[in-house]
């Protein structure tokens, strides 16, 4: 697991030096400098700011997407604070980050741990634990929809073949909820897996050894060594855990397409379904900037913990 | 491409195996390990019988593991009731034209914001940054209607150019070239080289893994993207394989051997290229700025 990348990652950030010294060469590298940027910046602020501010703007009127928009002020945001499909969709996101980011960061310790000592076949397991993570959304939404169909998919005729009740995995809002989080920690654990290898193969083997001496036992060593040494990875895959819990749209929308009810309805598939079914344009971007400024704060945090981590090497 | 570490090298002697807590403990975690693979493998098997059988026997009679008379004709459907030819050809053109172009912007702005000392970069970075994980749903509309005023809906260009920067890629090529050392760019500079040509001959040759890792992941993203094609392409002659598998799903969801057959052929290139760029893949997401 290590070629050049590895330690540039995580290198410290140290200024470069100017080339050339003196007023001329300090500006010439600024120009050279917004030069080599100005392609990406021009998509960059065409495609992705302006459209971000342009949200901002949109919050604040009322529009169908056809025809003159009006201004309504604060009125879209006030709606959204009495509207309880929005709380649905809020709470649902939030109820599928505490499910999945738990679940899938001590499944895939776990792995990580088993996977981490000699083992034959080891590379092609780790393969296997990963390959769900490659697999589109759209792709894995329609598996999910037959296997868990609840009248002729494969887990409810297993369960009724040891003569338990099919679960009702469409009609119950619960029931869809769950195959939702397990469908999408299928596909998150090999990720987890492969960042705590990561941070696994950074604890010095000394300690691990010393705690040995000191005849601390297998889940000591884990508890009291392993899991505290892999504080900032677990901080990293928690942060961006959440942060993918507010992006997830595809697997949503062809699985359950927010039902039943809006029991599976999220902020982001709410915010389509708003804009483009209901074509409420300027309340779909209301959603979309409390659903930014969510997201921003959390990539703060992750910022943060990068940086700190960062130092510390 | 697999690692040489992977194997020989850390398969134990008897006596150390011993020393390591067990035998028991050793078969114990090996016998975990590959019952969770078989869970792991499980969705896709099923994806691959389905596949295979015939219609009727998978939602009535007993229930089997295995397609009873093995046939291609859900594959064969699939294609009938979707152009789905045209759907890879549309995916391919897409995904290979924008990782190319995303893959040049990037490294070339990874590299500036690395490597250049200006006024404004730690300002451009924190930018680029506050958007990396921006869900496109949060700005669809305006977007939409930027790329409808430029007449681009229902064209490859709608879902090419908006994507050809990313706070991804930009973030990722940063965080690689901070580790070439200046010297090096110095000492080319030194010898007369220009600004593009010390990216192109000696930067771009130094990044030869973060390359790699860029097309692989970018590819994926492209490949498999569905939310923003959905929003602007509604001429079916230009669908993408998601948007072409959704349609299938939803117009004809129970013909369940065409879907998965369609499915799982939609994987296969992600599948191929991860099974021979397995470790670039695996350190690419596990680094793309993380950890």
């Amino acid at each position: 697991m290590t070629t050049a990348a590895p330690a540039a990652v995580t290198a410290p950030v140290p200024d470069p030096p100017r080339s050339r010294t003196g007023r001329s060469g300090a500006w010439r590298e600024s120009a050279a400098a917004w030069g080599l940027l100005s392609p990406n910046l021009l998509v960059f602020g065409v495609f992705l700011l302006l459209p971000l501010i342009a949200t901002v703007w949109l919050s604040l009127y009322s529009s169908s997407g056809f025809g003159p928009r009006e201004f309504v002020g604060a009125d879209n945001y006030t709606e959204l604070a009495g509207d309880s499909t929005f709380w649905r969709s809020a709470l649902n996101t939030g109820v599928y980050a505490l499910l999945t980011v738990p679940l899938s960061l001590v499944l895939g310790l776990g792995v990580a741990l088993a996977i981490n000592k000699p083992l034959r076949g080891r590379g092609f397991l780790r393969a296997v634990y990963y390959v769900p993570y490659v697999i589109s959304g759209v792709v894995i939404a329609i598996a999910g929809r037959w296997i868990f169909n609840e009248n002729v998919g494969v887990v409810n005729r297993l369960l009724r073949s040891v003569g338990m009740d099919g679960i009702a995995w469409q009609s119950d809002g619960t029931a869809a909820m769950v195959s939702l989080v397990l469908i999408s920690v299928w596909t998150k654990v090999g990720f987890c897996m492969v960042v705590y290898l990561a941070g696994l193969q950074s604890i010095p083997a000394e300690y691990l050894e010393a705690a040995q001496m000191d005849g601390a036992g297998r889940w000591s060593r884990l508890w009291y060594v392993v899991v505290p040494l892999l504080k900032p990875t677990t901080v990293f895959l928690v942060v961006l855990g959440v942060i993918e819990s507010f992006q997830v749209f595809d697997i949503v929308y062809v699985l359950t397409g927010g039902g039943p009810g809006n029991s599976t309805e999220m902020l982001v598939t709410y915010a389509y379904a708003e804009g483009f079914d209901a074509r409420r344009q300027g309340y779909a971007a209301t959603i979309g900037v409390v659903t930014y400024l969510v997201i921003a704060v959390l990539t703060a945090l992750w910022w943060r913990r990068q940086k700190a981590t960062e130092a510390e090497q | 491409m697999t690692t040489t570490e992977d194997r020989p090298a850390t398969r134990p002697a008897p006596a150390q195996r011993r020393q390591r807590g067990g035998a028991g403990w050793l078969s114990g975690r090996a016998v975990a390990l590959v019952l969770g693979a078989l869970v792991m493998l499980f969705p896709l098997y099923w994806m691959l019988v389905t596949a295979f059988s015939g219609g009727g026997a998978l939602t009535s009679g007993p229930l089997r593991f295995w397609p009873e008379e093995p046939t291609l004709d859900g594959f064969r459907r699939a294609f009938e009731l979707l152009p789905f030819g045209t759907f890879y050809l549309n995916s391919l053109a897409i995904a290979v034209v924008a990782m190319a172009l995303s893959v040049t912007l990037n490294l070339l702005a990874g590299y500036v914001l690395a490597k250049y000392r200006f006024r404004g970069r730690q300002a451009v970075f924190v930018v680029i940054l506050s958007t990396l994980m921006i869900p496109v749903q949060v700005v669809m509309i305006p977007q939409f209607q930027l790329v409808a005023g430029l007449g681009w809906v229902d064209s490859y260009w709608a879902v090419i150019v908006p994507r050809a920067a990313e706070a991804f890629g930009i973030f990722l090529c940063r965080q690689f070239m901070l580790g070439i050392p200046d010297e090096v760019l110095e000492a080319a500079r030194l010898d007369g080289a220009g600004h593009l040509r010390v990216f192109w001959s000696v930067v771009l040759p130094m990044s030869r893994p973060l390359i790699a890792v860029l097309v692989i992941l970018t590819f994926m993203y492209r490949w498999n993207e569905f939310a923003w094609p959905l929003i602007v392409l509604n001429d079916q002659a230009l669908f993408t394989v998601p948007i072409g598998l959704a349609f299938l799903q939803g117009e004809y969801g129970t013909d369940y051997p065409a879907l998965m057959g369609m499915a799982l052929l939609s994987t296969l290139p992600i599948l191929a290229v991860f099974a021979v760029f397995q470790r670039q893949f695996v350190e690419g997401v596990a680094r793309s700025g993380l950890r």
